[in-house]
């Protein structure tokens, strides 16, 4: 290869280029996190490759699965299906949750929204029902709020908000990635909805000066980049995941007689103790667009010599039995609409590989009891 | 080589660039290049085998330099020096093990230092038996290392004689067998540094092999930028850089520079994302339409290109900054109107390798003969053995058999064709948007094929390659 200064060195100092590639680099990067803009906004998804039909979410291996584990909102929006211009036809219904409802081990057709797609839903007014899958790995409250307060920029119809026990709990209130992630837009819903989110204790990426240069945000910068990238394996095969074969959770071990939930002792708890005010938060962020709250099914384990005192691996009765009531009364209070499935799905056969996901088959019976919500809200 | 590695030899090269005086520079060179070896050398699965096979790869250099270098040189002055130095290098790396400085050097804690010594009496014997063991005739002698080389190339390439001789060594150490791999026998850097003692063995038989030292030899061999990734150097051109004065100065700081930086972002941007959408065994069998198996099959061909031509810049860009200047191996490959152009253009050091000690001699032969066979013959049978043999070098497997056949036959297709065509287009020389037009064609046409040729080379086994063929002409 021909040097590209050939014929020119006798005046080229490489000392002097090497300080003014310095100070280039030191001017972009301070310009960089002065502006600080919204890279995660930018994707070759929905143009270049299909949208992906739940967020990218690769646990260990994201090499095996052509996704990785991405906590940027806009970054996730960006790759998501959801971005597509809304059509004039569509009824857009998103669906908010951990895990089980994005899908673990299942096939993006198999999941809940799949299953509800399957159902090729219309409304009174001709329009079709799309179902978007917007649950994310590990329950928390704050989570949900933060993709359901970035879901309105895609004009959802309707809003299923699927919550569970586990996602309330005040050790779960701000201990997840996106939330870590997305500091400003915590403290932005802070702000806006008087929570009181004690931010002082957990360390949160991407706020400093430093963060904000090329330098500093480097990790979520080649993220973003192999995410695009992995778009094109999205694309060629429609793998997002490791597909397990589906197992039944018959193997589970013994209910312990541990009747403690966190530090929590029966008989009571103290309902203030839930994050019930970031539902609420979230009720109002969804403005006039309806949500239907549900209580997500669990696996009763029956049969066993503790099972009169759990209900499973995660929940002592005594202190679901409270939270379901607590849940009932708050949503009368409010006017929420709420809808109890927690026993839809008991039989073992219909979890999957742990007691926390359902199998195709159990995600098609809890798709079947929301359909009758999903008509009547979109038809009132 | 990581990245952290690459920048850590980089900067070693520039140091050396800065501070090297001519008296001692191929000492310093020899040296670093030492450490290199077994700094290179990765962890593997037998304990302290990383420390035993950087020594071999000394001993070896040491005893092809013994047996092509003109009788009596082994015994001036400047090589005893050189061998001290060696061995006082290995001695060092093999105390750091009780320096506090162990697993630095070496990937695992180096062997006890009376079993090294044991080791190097031995290897001393067997040096001074070459010079004074009259009776063995230096050509057999040469013919032995040959083989001996060759020997332990086949065993590396051939995973079942790796496991076999893994086997061995495991149960010689008392170790489990069993559990024995392929993998265990990796050898960083082997199949390079054979193919330049091999070079260096059959110029001796020749006479083509200028004298030179044993420092200046194994630096040559080992010279620690082209260590893992090449290119292949000729040692005569080789030992005139390092003969050559040198002092670092702005335009070689400059072109090193601007090669380094080409070199890292070849490899480490273009190459690496290209590697997580390449095509692969997994994703062979996973990709649903023709449309993406081409653009993954794209992607591997662009992912190759830049890992390997990027590895080629840096080794370049800090031989610069040393005074060597290492020889091309690769001028726009994919831009080339036929496959005779391509291989010109694509690992030209190993090309030339096999077109010197294959290719011509025997053309050289079949031509020479009193029956001589028809010319397209012997094109056919010196250009498929040629190919036949690089795949071989990549690997004992059928995928880099049928690599090799697929360029071979592709090399004598365009050889027949070009015969034909060529009286053909006599007069349209002028024609310059015909010509232009025929060269853009050649050229997307070619790489096409060498871009189809990757699939025998990229994948594991036979049946993907066959399933990948299928799928990209829309059969599966």
């Amino acid at each position: 290869m021909a040097p590209l200064f050939s014929g020119l060195s006798y005046f080229i100092n490489p000392y002097r280029v090497l300080a003014k590639g310095l100070v280039l680099f030191i001017v972009i990067n301070l310009a960089v996190a002065a502006v600080n803009p919204p890279y995660g906004r930018l994707s070759a998804y929905n143009i270049l490759f299909p949208g992906r039909e739940r967020f990218p979410y690769a646990g260990d291996a994201p090499e095996k699965v052509y996704s990785l584990t991405i906590t940027n909102l806009d970054a996730m929006f960006s790759s998501h299906v959801i971005s597509l211009p809304k059509s004039k036809d569509e009824y857009r219904v998103v669906l908010l949750g951990d895990s089980s409802i994005w899908g673990a081990s299942l096939r993006p057709e198999e999941t809940l929204a799949g299953q509800l797609n399957t159902a090729n839903l219309v409304t009174c007014q001709n329009k079709r029902v799309h179902v978007f899958n917007l649950g994310y790995p590990r329950n928390s409250i704050t989570k949900d709020m933060l993709i359901l307060n970035r879901a309105m920029q895609v004009q959802p119809d309707l809003i299923i908000w699927m919550t569970t026990l586990g996602s309330l709990t005040p050790d779960r209130r701000l201990d997840h990635p996106i939330v870590f992630s997305n500091r400003s837009s915590v403290e932005e819903l802070s702000r806006e909805y008087n929570l009181n989110f004690d931010t002082s204790n957990i360390v949160i990426d991407g706020f400093s000066f430093w963060d904000r240069t090329i330098v500093g945000n480097r990790l979520p910068l080649v993220n973003w980049a192999r995410l695009q990238l992995y778009g094109i394996l999205w694309a060629a095969t429609g793998i997002d995941q490791v597909y397990k074969t589906t197992t039944t959770v018959d193997s589970l071990p013994e209910l312990t007689a541990d009747v403690s939930f966190l530090d929590w002792q029966p008989p009571k708890f103290d309902p203030h103790l839930l994050s019930l005010d970031v539902l609420e938060a979230g009720m109002e962020a969804a403005g006039r667009t309806p949500v239907i709250l549900v209580n997500e099914p669990i696996l009763i384990i029956t049969g066993q010599k503790n099972s009169n005192v759990r209900y499973d691996l995660s929940y002592p009765r005594w202190v679901y039995d409270q939270y379901r009531q607590v849940m009932d009364e708050e949503s009368r209070k409010k006017n929420w609409q709420y809808i109890d499935l927690w026993d839809l799905v008991p039989s073992t056969e219909f979890w999957g590989d742990t007691d926390l996901h359902l199998t195709p088959a159990g995600e098609a019976r809890f798709a079947e009891r929301l359909i009758p919500y999903i008509q009547s809200t979109s038809c009132p | 080589m990581t990245l952290t590695y690459i920048l850590i030899f980089a900067a070693v090269a520039l140091l050396l660039g800065l501070v090297m005086r001519n008296s001692w520079r191929v000492y310093l060179l020899m040296g670093v290049s030492v450490l290199a070896v077994y700094i290179l050398q990765p962890i593997l699965p037998i304990r302290g085998l990383d420390f035993w096979l950087a020594t071999a790869t000394l001993a070896l250099t040491i005893l092809s330099w013994m047996i092509t270098a003109p009788p009596g040189v082994q015994r001036e002055r400047n090589n005893l020096i050189a061998f001290g130095v060696l061995l006082g290098i290995v001695v060092f790396i093999d105390l750091s093990r009780y320096l506090g400085i162990e697993k630095i050097i070496t990937a695992t804690l180096p062997p006890r230092i009376g079993t090294l010594l044991v080791f190097l009496a031995a290897l001393v014997v067997v040096l001074l038996g070459v010079i004074l063991v009259k009776r063995i005739s230096p050509a057999f002698l040469l013919i032995l290392c040959a083989g001996l080389l060759i020997g332990i190339f086949i065993v590396l390439k051939v995973p079942a004689l790796a496991m076999v001789v893994s086997g061995a060594i495991r149960s010689m150490l008392g170790r489990p067998v069993g559990r024995d791999y392929a993998a265990d026998f990796r050898w960083i850097g082997f199949s390079y540094i054979a193919f330049r003692l091999l070079h260096t063995i059959r110029d001796r038989q020749t006479g083509h092999l200028p004298a030179v030292s044993l420092a200046e030899y194994v630096t040559y061999v080992i010279f620690f930028p082209s260590l893992t990734a090449g290119p292949i150097d000729r040692v005569e051109r080789f030992i005139q850089d390092l003969r050559r004065p040198f002092a670092l100065g702005a335009e070689e700081l400059m072109v090193a520079g601007q090669r380094l930086v080409v070199g890292l972002f070849k490899k480490f941007v273009l190459a690496d994302s290209l590697a997580l959408i390449a095509l692969n065994g997994v994703n062979a069998l996973q990709v649903r339409s023709a449309g993406w198996m081409w653009v993954i099959l794209y992607a591997y061909a662009f992912q190759i290109y830049f890992d390997f031509s990027g590895y080629t810049d840096i080794a370049i860009g800090m031989g610069r900054l040393m005074g060597v200047k290492l020889p091309e191996n690769f001028i726009n490959p994919y831009l080339k109107p036929n496959l005779t152009q391509f291989w010109n253009t694509w690992h030209i050091t190993l090309t030339q390798w096999f077109r010197a000690y294959f290719f011509n001699p025997v053309t050289r032969s079949l031509r020479s003969r009193k029956h001589r066979l028809p010319i397209p013959v012997i094109i056919f049978i010196t250009q498929l053995g040629t190919m036949l043999l690089i795949g071989l070098w990549h690997g004992v497997t059928w995928s880099f058999i049928l690599w090799g056949l697929w360029h071979g036959v592709g090399l004598f297709l365009q050889n027949r064709w070009s015969e034909f065509i060529r009286p053909r287009l006599v007069g349209l020389e002028n024609r310059k948007w015909l010509n232009s037009s025929l060269t853009v064609l050649s050229t997307i046409l070619t790489f096409q094929y060498v871009a189809l040729g990757w699939v025998w080379f990229a994948l594991p086994n036979l049946t993907s390659s066959v399933h990948v063929f299928l799928k990209l002409f829309g059969f599966a």
